[in-house]
């Protein structure tokens, strides 16, 4: 593995555990509801009275929501590898003579 | 850092519409003259736009024992200038609105406030100022994003405190308030968007060089691999 991989390797690494130790440590119990909905909570514990003025047109069931969320990511995700692929191919394109010594390198 | 759909009274809401509109609307034109004046950096955009479509999706567990999303926005902010960001993060915004009830179209111009213009412009001011110092690709970007990060949440607590000041210490009350809940759940999601957005870029020299170099992302074209390097 070339020392690049290895630290884009070290940077998911790194990520996974950021996310993974809340997990581990604070306890299965937590729920880890989202921040944007403890500001709502927030809101209506500080004024009770308070009524939205304005409710969601569409509002999806939460494991509906949760798939749409998936698929958001997975859009975005499918779009972004294409784009990886496209760019990498053009590189590789516009530069056939160094496509053969450039290949060895990709490999290492 | 949504705010949710009605929990904005309606003059805070038309106020940060029309706060954000304008930047939209130039953001708008920022996009199509990019396409125009260099159709080659039309995949990067769409790259940049894919990534906070990504990254706001993904709800990360924080310490906190809440979770929260990072926004993305830092990378298109560093490529292409933050004008772009104001517009594909508020499509971003529009989609998750529409779709997932998550934030609102009343609150639109808020969240599009908070996280298509500040964030943007704190990652790119951070960038460019990590730059002049001497810093190098990786750690300029790591800050630009992960300040960005923060600096997006930490405008959502303000416009909530804005609109529900508390009634004993007031606005600034408030602001500490919200801050708690989101600008500190936020810090290692922050850290982690900035390891995310470095990543992506160290890809992103990888495969394109050459545009990154004419955006003025790398100042000099030493990354490209040399051949005999192999």
């Amino acid at each position: 593995m070339s020392r690049s991989a290895l630290v884009n390797w070290l940077l998911v690494l790194a990520v996974v555990v950021i996310a993974a130790v809340p997990l581990v440590f604070i306890g299965s119990d937590t729920e880890f509801g989202g921040a944007d909905g403890l500001a709502v909570e927030q809101i209506e514990a500080d004024h009770p009275g308070y009524e939205p003025w304005f409710t969601p047109v569409f509002q999806p069931e939460a494991e509906t929501a949760s798939t749409l969320f998936a698929l958001q990511a997975a859009v975005g995700a499918g779009f972004l590898g294409y784009l990886f692929g496209t760019l990498n191919t053009r590189r590789r394109l516009a530069r056939p003579a160094a496509v053969a010594d450039a290949q060895p390198d990709d490999r290492a | 850092m949504h705010i949710a759909e009605g929990y904005l009274p309606p003059l805070h809401a038309a106020a940060w519409t029309v706060a954000a509109a304008p930047f939209v609307v130039h953001g708008a034109r920022a996009v199509v003259r990019q396409v125009r004046e260099d159709p080659d950096t039309k995949l990067l955009l769409g790259a940049a736009g894919a990534f906070a479509f990504v990254l706001s999706a993904l709800k990360i567990p924080s310490v906190t024992g809440s979770s929260s999303h990072p926004t993305g926005t830092g990378l298109g902010a560093i490529l292409f200038r933050p004008p772009v960001m104001a517009l594909l993060g508020t499509i971003v915004l529009l989609f998750q609105a529409l779709l997932i009830a998550h934030g609102g179209i009343t609150t639109l111009g808020a969240n599009a406030f908070s996280m298509a213009i500040v964030g943007p412009w704190v990652a790119y001011g951070v960038f460019v100022l990590v730059g002049k110092l001497g810093g190098g690709l990786s750690v300029g970007v790591f800050l630009a994003a992960s300040l960005a990060d923060l600096a997006t949440y930490s405008t959502t607590s303000v416009q909530l405190a804005l609109a529900y000041p508390d009634a004993a210490s007031g606005v600034l009350g408030s602001i500490v308030k919200f801050g708690a809940i989101f600008s500190i759940t936020q810090i290692p999601l922050a850290v982690c968007e900035g390891l995310l957005t470095v990543l992506i870029v160290r890809l992103l020299v990888k495969v394109s060089p050459a545009e990154l170099l004419r955006l003025g992302v790398l100042r000099r074209p030493a990354t490209t691999p040399a051949p005999q390097e192999a």
